[in-house]
């Protein structure tokens, strides 16, 4: 049902992208309408001076927590958006503070609920879906997108004072002095949690160090881990079969038999390089070796080779079991190491200039490995 | 934990003195405190930890501050080299979601 959604919403994206230049993210060209209120976590409408506003509780409901873990999947993440415009959080006067947030689902989820009997405006930018650090990275949260959306929702009628709170995390697609030159409002980065914005409120906008601080603690690479591992899976389907049957070539024995030993083993090894690279190395990153992350992950591969060849008890005695050995120490190392370098883009503390200088040497040698490894593996099936 | 810092003097961020009006705004949206306050202008005390998002560039009001942006992720760049145009990725320590184009989902990051 969700692939049926997901090819349902690339249809109807072919059909507006003509609209727009070649990117999701070229400028707005519908006119902007405000929030619909029917959306499913809307719970009444705030009367406003241009009509009804929809108004939101702090309180998730058991749908928005499912949402956010099929996002987390990877299933149907595309449809994972809200409209943009304004929202009222309970029941905000002319006084309450305006927040600022994207409309990727999660990211709006996470603002309301960190605000917990409070009232506030919640201004939703248009971005087409995506969440505030990556949509700031490309300019759809940006200072036009605000500019734009402050005069649409006419938040000059809507507030007396003329402040704004955005993410941190937005910060590099807004330029604070110009939104100011251009709408009159003063921006104010808060804090990068949403969980700390209530003291950042309580202080009277003020952000401690730790507040400004990115960090990469346990939990969050833990739950960046599932979209990795369906991601190398999906790779994996097609990778596994082949070698499977290839394995059933390569055995001692017959081929039905050599499926059942050389086979598995195949599986094994391929199902743990899988595992090294995209679950062992995130959840291990600050206590691997290296600081390129290719270095993380062809340390970890390699380790976790090491001990599958000596638990399986290769025979190095003979030829064959020696060469088979080595192209299983090559492989998932090789293995271990791509996926390993796929999670920079996860990260919270990679620079693209160092992910470029990381990848001129480590995708070269994982290539390099994972081929010789190949040829090593299917060679040793023809040595007795 | 150990801190978590990336490769060393790679990165691209460089600021003008000179142009540096001391306003603090950089070191407010800095996600990494790259950059301090020393008397009247800033300086930047923590080179490597930079990771090129450009907040402290897009939020100077004179300009004093340059930096190669991006995103560093290795899958983008890959994208990048096959010829797969809008399929920048990235991602977020509260929400993870990719940039890509409607007919690829996800691209293998966070």
């Amino acid at each position: 049902m969700d692939q049926h959604d997901k090819s349902d919403h690339n249809s109807a994206g072919r059909l507006v992208l003509p609209m727009a230049p070649a990117s999701c993210c070229g400028p707005e060209v519908l006119p902007a309408a405000p929030p619909r209120s029917d959306q499913p976590f809307v719970e009444g409408v705030h009367p406003g001076p241009r009509g009804d506003i929809p108004r939101v509780s702090s309180r998730l409901r058991q749908a928005d927590h499912w949402g956010a873990v099929k996002a987390r999947l990877g299933v149907g993440r595309m449809h994972y958006a809200v409209d943009p415009g304004l929202y009222a959080l309970g029941t905000p006067d002319e006084h309450a503070p305006v927040l600022v947030s994207a409309n990727y689902k999660m990211s709006f989820d996470f603002l309301r609920a960190a605000l917990p009997g409070r009232n506030a405006w919640i201004l939703v930018l248009d971005t087409k879906g995506i969440n505030v650090w990556c949509a700031a990275g490309k300019g759809t949260f940006g200072t036009d997108e605000l500019v734009n959306r402050i005069q649409a929702g006419g938040l000059k009628d809507i507030v007396t004072h003329r402040t704004l709170i955005l993410p941190q995390l937005g910060a590099p697609g807004v330029a604070a002095h110009t939104v100011k030159k251009l709408s009159g409002f003063s921006v104010r980065y808060g804090p990068i949690r949403a969980r700390d914005l209530g003291a950042y409120l309580d202080a009277g906008f003020k952000a401690t160090p730790e507040m400004r601080r990115m960090t990469f603690p346990f939990k969050d690479r833990a739950v960046l881990i599932p979209i990795e591992l369906v991601e190398a899976l999906r790779a994996a389907l097609i990778v596994v079969p082949i070698m499977f049957i290839v394995s059933g070539f390569l055995g001692a024995g017959g081929f039905t038999a050599n499926l059942f030993s050389d086979g598995l083993f195949t599986i094994l090894a391929l199902g743990l390089s899988i595992l090294a690279g995209a679950v062992l190395m995130p959840l291990m990153l600050p206590y691997l070796p290296g600081r390129a992350f290719a270095a993380k992950g062809f340390a970890i591969g390699a380790v976790t080779a090491l001990l599958l060849i000596a638990g399986w008890g290769y025979d190095l005695s003979t030829w064959r079991g020696v060469l088979q050995a080595v192209s299983w120490l090559m492989m998932p190392a090789a293995i271990a190491a791509y996926l390993a370098m796929n999670f920079t883009g996860a990260s919270t503390y990679t620079s693209l200039s160092g992910v470029k200088r990381e990848m001129r040497w480590a995708v070269p040698l994982e290539i390099g490995m994972a081929a010789t490894g190949l040829v090593i593996w299917i060679v040793s099936g023809f040595i007795a | 934990m150990p801190k978590l810092v990336y490769l060393k003097d790679v990165v691209t961020l460089k600021l003008d003195e000179a142009k540096c009006v001391g306003c603090g705004m950089c070191l407010e949206v800095c996600p990494h405190a790259v950059l301090k306050m020393n008397g009247r202008s800033v300086l930047i005390q923590d080179k490597d930890a930079c990771m090129e998002c450009g907040a402290c560039s897009r939020n100077c009001p004179t300009e004093a501050i340059t930096v190669q942006v991006g995103v560093g992720c290795a899958a983008a760049v890959i994208n990048g080299m096959l010829g797969r145009s809008g399929a920048a990725c990235c991602c977020s320590i509260d929400a993870g979601s990719c940039c890509s184009d409607p007919s690829k989902p996800t691209c293998g990051c966070g």
